[in-house]
């Protein structure tokens, strides 16, 4: 199954159009396929706060919009998700790299990935952990949950899901 | 001029316009001196106007303002090339340049120092960057608006606030009469 592929076809099905990312090595496909979608305007953000405001105006102006990023930005994001994101009741679905789990071979990646999930719980986050690719099946309904109860929605990438680093 | 006699000399400037306004003072001067459906109060997240903002002009067509401070847009200076890379011509970012913290107790921002944020603002690839002094703003904020280029205003002022009481509108109830004023 072409991942990348898979979840810009759920994203377009969904009516997400505003779509910003920061990369991460995971991420690099599905980046791609993203700006490669006309259906989808793709906003690179330098920061990920700064991408959940583009997302909070794009979401005003009428498109749903999603952000791309990984893990270790939710260490950057709390503020922004809690005074934003969550006080305003915005959907937002985060398609998130989950580095530093099993087979990541970046030592400094777990010390984020041990936070990770205890974060997205305490700010009370729905959260979703795709270590299989089967588990791709559910992101057409996690959007379609994430728009019905305009919440932050995290989704959990980690490298299993997406096959590995290869040699490393 | 201050922070509250700008905005007061523009509200009717902006006052048709979408406005998105930066937490704290100036959200609750902007509120006290012409509250309309059209301005999106930031109650919190400093350093984002800009962004949600832009993200908006780029989702519609109307024209959006974004009113910034220089201490919020230091907080957030990776956004200026986002901004400058994806221009859109119905957005206006008006940074109201106070060289101070205004909201905090007016400590001194590096932007009443040695830093210009015209000159990073340029330097980050936007391409219609005006400097004014408080009393011009008027006629260049209007030409900006009328514009179908985008254009970033550093406006210069003094530094000083007014009493006034905080925004008790539930963030929920401004973002919906927001959105219907987006969509009407």
């Amino acid at each position: 199954m072409n991942l990348d592929k898979k979840i810009c076809d759920d994203l377009v099905a969904n009516d997400v159009s505003f779509v910003t990312t920061v990369p991460c090595k995971q991420l690099a496909g599905v980046i791609e396929e993203v700006d490669q979608r006309d259906e989808i305007f793709h906003i690179p953000s330098n920061k990920e706060d700064e991408g959940m405001g583009l997302c909070a105006g794009a979401f005003m102006g009428g498109r749903r919009s999603a952000i791309i990023m990984q893990n270790t930005a939710i260490g950057v994001t709390i503020n922004t998700l809690a005074t934003l994101t969550q006080y305003y009741r915005m959907p937002l679905p985060m398609i998130i790299s989950y580095r530093g789990e099993l087979r990541e071979p970046v030592a400094c990646q777990v010390e984020m990935a041990v936070h990770t999930k205890a974060l997205l719980n305490q700010m009370n986050i729905p959260t979703y952990h795709f270590h299989w690719q089967k588990d791709i099946e559910e992101f057409d309904n996690i959007l379609k949950y994430t728009f019905m109860c305009n919440k932050p929605v995290a989704i959990l990438t980690d490298a299993n899901f997406w096959g590995g680093y290869g040699d490393q | 001029m201050i922070r509250s006699e700008i905005l007061k000399e523009i509200a009717p400037i902006i006052r048709d316009h979408l406005v998105v306004c930066n937490i704290g003072l100036p959200s609750q001067e902007l509120h006290m001196i012409d509250d309309q459906p059209t301005n999106f109060y930031m109650l919190g997240t400093m350093g984002l106007s800009s962004s949600i903002g832009f993200g908006l002009a780029l989702a519609q067509d109307k024209p959006v303002i974004s009113i910034d401070g220089d201490g919020s847009v230091l907080t957030n200076l990776g956004t200026l090339p986002t901004i400058a890379n994806n221009a859109t011509g119905n957005y206006t970012l008006l940074i109201i340049d106070n060289g101070s913290y205004g909201s905090t107790g007016d400590q001194p921002t590096y932007a009443g120092r040695k830093t210009s944020l015209t000159a990073v603002a340029t330097a980050c690839g936007c391409e219609n960057v005006v400097e004014v002094q408080d009393k011009d703003l008027g006629p260049v904020l209007q030409a900006a608006i009328d514009s179908d280029q985008m254009t970033i205003i550093v406006c210069k002022c003094d530094s000083g606030n007014i009493k006034l009481p905080v925004i008790t509108m539930d963030p929920v109830v401004i973002k919906h009469r927001f959105m219907q004023a987006v969509a009407s």
